[in-house]
């Protein structure tokens, strides 16, 4: 089993690397987007599925990610900074929030979230000066990517930008699947399982959630960082709580309790958007109905009724 | 100065009225149900956009059409809680607030889908056109007809609880769910009932809005923050918390918008914050 | 001997129910003692009292001579204060292998490692192998913990509390729904740890069997206040203690 998940792997990588060869700008596009979402959604696991956390703000951390970022590259075009600033803006306001968060039950912990998300998105909206207001910023560019006296590549061809993305991503996706399978990440699963079980075990509770709950925002605003290089526009309903809905749906869709639940979620998410919207504007429609089926019939996600079938097949053999 | 702090505590006290109507209910159905709806506020909208079609649109008598209204959105509360709700009562947390999540989601595009994504608003009836002068400035006169309808809803439901027998049964099935069904209140029904009274509630509260707020998507989602801030700090499943938290969070808000603009949102959860710190079971809760 | 754990006046009250009343206690390292009374007496309460589960209204709790009345779980078990639960408290969908690692990287102060995946953390399985070993579950390693028996999933619960190596360990009805082999297992372990004096055991049982023939020290509780505290031979003679157990009489005639 464990072989045929590496190969599956390797494939699905090499893949990925040579999906520039043979597809045009718009499949690189929406590549993009899944990555970002599944990176996006990866953080938002590992507070839902690991530690136990629902959060309903994540989007908030995404957009201060984003806006952090076009900040930077207006004024030094620098991608690589860039990125890094939307990944510090992410984690700082989420340990910031977090302090005020993380105390609390989790029905006040979601409740919470989601009010902090949205102030986040009337911060962006109301305050003209510095987010553009309900116009955003613009003209923001896909700064080259830079290291000063090493190397200096343009980022406008969509595959370059492409490939920025697809190996930052996949670093990120690495070192999220090493935490979840160290002793860290067995302390969260603990922490989800039974609190007081690990505050027993001499751990203290809540500052490894507030660890998930930074790394989670840092996440995010990885992910927000992607987003203004390639739209060259950041506007304020990338905060909006709608936005923090994504993550909970493609999460949801893959499966909450494995590591792969999120990405595969991101894939169907806008394999299915893509179908829905050639036929009718209003795809929320649709995604609220498939949300309701699944919580009602499938708790488990479509990963794991899928393992669970692929599996007993398997075994009758 | 004075006068436009308390002017605007004024304009604040009647949109009190409108949390109050919307934070009612979702706090009614947390504490008897111990479901949290996040798709409360949709049933607001849809509450606001019936009355606009049955008053606005078909011409029907204002009260009229809010009656209607209410059945309407009665209706569909029952649909939703017979057929949906019920079965997620007992499932894990995450799960029940990303199943109302989904319902969000359903609603604004379905309304989007029947009356356009366009902001509405129907003429105001003609009994309550009209402004008092209140300080040297115009007050509507449907604005004081909130403030009485918000107080006037408020006593009801202590009166209900209180003193009706429905009441007791709602209080003794939100303190010992299998208690009360030992000693043999029905309590599916029961909670088909709160769930669609509560239903009822926020309609009221979108109802009454139509001739003074927009009718958009959204408006009801756009107001469960702060309904949620509401609970909070009145406490989960207290109605009394609600009404007095409605009451400061509008009034806030109110100032918010005079005052501070940009941070409007931010004063009510600095509030927020405060109170979950020095009481986490809000100012009435236990 | 060298006193573990004291208690200054510890009072707790529930609305008008005095759970702990005025409890002056003295733990001392080594010494085996069993806290037994009937139900409603407060053990759990003293229990939680001196874990940090619950916070008294008035006393004071000590360990080693340093206060610890207001310090939270977390800190209690990093000074070397563990316990069991009467209710089940494991780690329901992990495995049981897992659940004992997780007190254990939490001993070695790895729990913040983010890095080395866990079957790199040779330490650290040791340990849990050995821990796994000497409760009795190591051929169950792999086993998700829910799907345990119920003496299994004691004997874990047990294993849990063990794994932060504690200097005082409270065990609470360690035996509850234990069929025989497992509890004379479970008394066997108990004895054996605590003759190599790495725990100092406090129980509290139901069970006389255990408690007399275990204990070095009985300490008997009724309606939140101590009634009596002694041997097990002096705790036999107690009138008060008897009188109080007036329905348990038969427990009495045994040995």
């Amino acid at each position: 089993m464990k072989r045929i998940k590496f190969f599956l792997l390797l494939a699905l990588v090499i893949f990925l690397f040579s999906l520039p060869a043979f597809s045009g700008k718009y499949i690189l596009y929406i590549t993009i987007h899944i990555l970002i979402l599944s990176v996006f959604a990866l953080g938002f696991n590992l507070l839902l599925g690991y530690t136990g956390l629902l959060s309903f703000g994540q989007a908030g951390f995404f957009a201060m990610g984003a806006y952090a970022c076009a900040k930077i590259l207006l004024i030094l075009p620098s991608l690589l900074l860039g990125t890094m600033t939307g990944m510090i803006a992410g984690a700082l306001a989420a340990f910031l929030l977090g302090f005020l968060c993380v105390r609390h039950t989790r029905i006040y912990f979601s409740m919470l979230t989601l009010s902090f998300g949205m102030m986040i998105y009337s911060l962006a909206w109301k305050w003209r000066e510095v987010t553009g207001g309900d116009d955003g910023l613009v003209g923001i560019p896909r700064a080259p990517l830079e290291i000063p006296g090493v190397l200096s590549i343009n980022m406008n061809p969509m595959g370059n930008y492409y490939y920025y993305v697809l190996v930052i991503s996949l670093v990120a996706i690495y070192l999220l699947y090493r935490l979840i399978h160290s002793p860290f990440g067995l302390t969260l699963k603990g922490i989800r399982e039974s609190e007081s079980r690990v505050a027993y075990a001499g751990i203290s509770v809540r500052h490894y959630r507030l660890l998930s709950f930074t790394i989670a925002g840092l996440y995010a605003g990885l992910a927000g960082s992607f987003l203004p290089p390639l739209e060259n526009t950041v506007t304020p309903p990338i905060a909006h709580w709608t936005h923090s809905a994504e993550p909970v749906m493609v999460t949801l869709l893959g499966g909450i309790h494995t590591f792969s639940g999120p990405i595969v979620g991101s894939i169907v998410f806008y394999i299915i958007k893509d179908i829905i919207v050639r036929y009718t504007q209003y795809w929320l429609i649709w995604f609220g109905a498939i949300i309701v089926f699944l919580v009602l019939v499938f708790r488990g996600g479509i990963v794991i009724f899928l393992i669970e079938r692929i599996w007993s097949f398997m075994n009758r053999r | 100065m004075i006068e436009k702090l308390l002017f605007q505590t004024l304009i604040g006290l009647s949109f009190s009225m409108y949390l109050w109507l919307l934070a009612a209910g979702l706090t009614l159905v947390f504490g008897v149900l111990g479901v949290l709806n996040f798709a409360h506020g949709s049933l607001f909208m849809l509450g606001a956009y019936a009355t606009f079609t049955f008053y606005g649109k078909l011409g029907l008598n204002f009260w009229l059409s809010i009656f209607l209204s209410l059945l309407c959105v009665g209706g569909i509360g029952v649909i939703l809680e017979c057929l949906f709700f019920r079965r997620i009562y007992h499932i894990d947390l995450p799960y029940q607030l990303i199943l109302t999540f989904g319902f969000i989601l359903i609603f604004d595009d379905l309304v989007k889908m029947v009356w356009g994504g366009v902001a509405m608003i129907p003429p105001m009836p003609r009994f309550f056109e009209g402004n008092f002068n209140i300080l040297g400035r115009p007050f509507p006169y449907y604005n004081i007809f909130i403030i009485c309808a918000g107080i006037g809803v408020a006593l009801l439901l202590w009166m209900i609880l209180e003193k009706t027998w429905w009441g007791r049964m709602i209080r003794a099935s939100a303190s010992d769910r299998e208690m009360a069904s030992a000693i043999g209140i029905n309590i599916p029904i029961l909670f088909t009932n709160v769930f669609v009274f509560a239903a009822m509630l926020a309609a009221l509260g979108g109802a009454l809005g139509t001739p003074v707020r927009v009718v958009a998507p959204g408006i009801g989602t756009a107001m469960i923050i702060q309904a949620f801030v509401i609970t909070v700090i009145g406490g989960l499943g207290n109605l009394k918390g609600a009404f007095v938290g409605a009451i400061i969070v509008g009034i806030l808000t109110s100032y918010g918008i005079l005052l501070f603009p940009i941070f409007e949102l931010f004063i009510i959860f600095v509030v927020m914050a405060i109170v979950l710190m020095v009481k986490p079971q809000g100012l009435f809760g236990k | 001997m060298s006193i573990l754990l004291r208690t200054e006046k510890l009072k707790k009250y529930f609305g008008l129910v005095s759970a702990a009343d005025h409890i002056d206690l003295e733990i001392e390292e080594g010494v085996l003692t069993s806290i037994i009374g009937p139900n409603g007496a407060g053990k759990t309460t003293l229990i939680n009292l001196l874990t940090g589960n619950i916070f008294p209204d008035s006393g004071k709790v000590f360990f080693k001579e340093e206060e610890i009345t207001d310090l939270p779980i977390h800190e209690r078990v990093k000074k070397g204060i563990c316990r069991s639960f009467q209710i089940m408290n494991i780690f329901p969908k992990l495995t049981v292998f897992e659940n004992v690692l997780i007190p254990i990287f939490a001993l070695m102060n790895k729990s913040l490692n983010f890095y080395k995946l866990i079957d790199d953390h040779l330490d650290a399985k040791q340990k849990a192998e050995h821990l796994l070993n000497e409760i009795g579950l190591i051929d169950k390693k792999n086993l998700t913990a829910g799907i345990l028996s119920h003496g299994d999933q004691r004997l874990l619960e047990i294993g849990l509390a063990m794994a932060p190596e504690p200097e005082l360990l409270f065990l609470d009805e360690p035996t509850a729904g234990m069929n025989p082999v497992e509890r004379i297992k479970v008394l066997e372990n108990i004895r054996k740890l605590s003759k190599e004096k790495r725990s100092t055991f406090v129980i509290i049982e139901h069970d006389m069997d255990i408690v007399f023939s275990l204990s070095d020290r009985i300490v008997v509780l009724h309606r939140g206040q101590i009634i009596a505290d002694g041997t097990p031979e002096d705790i036999k003679k107690n009138e008060e203690v008897k009188k109080v157990y007036l329905g348990e009489e038969i427990f009495w005639q045994k040995r």
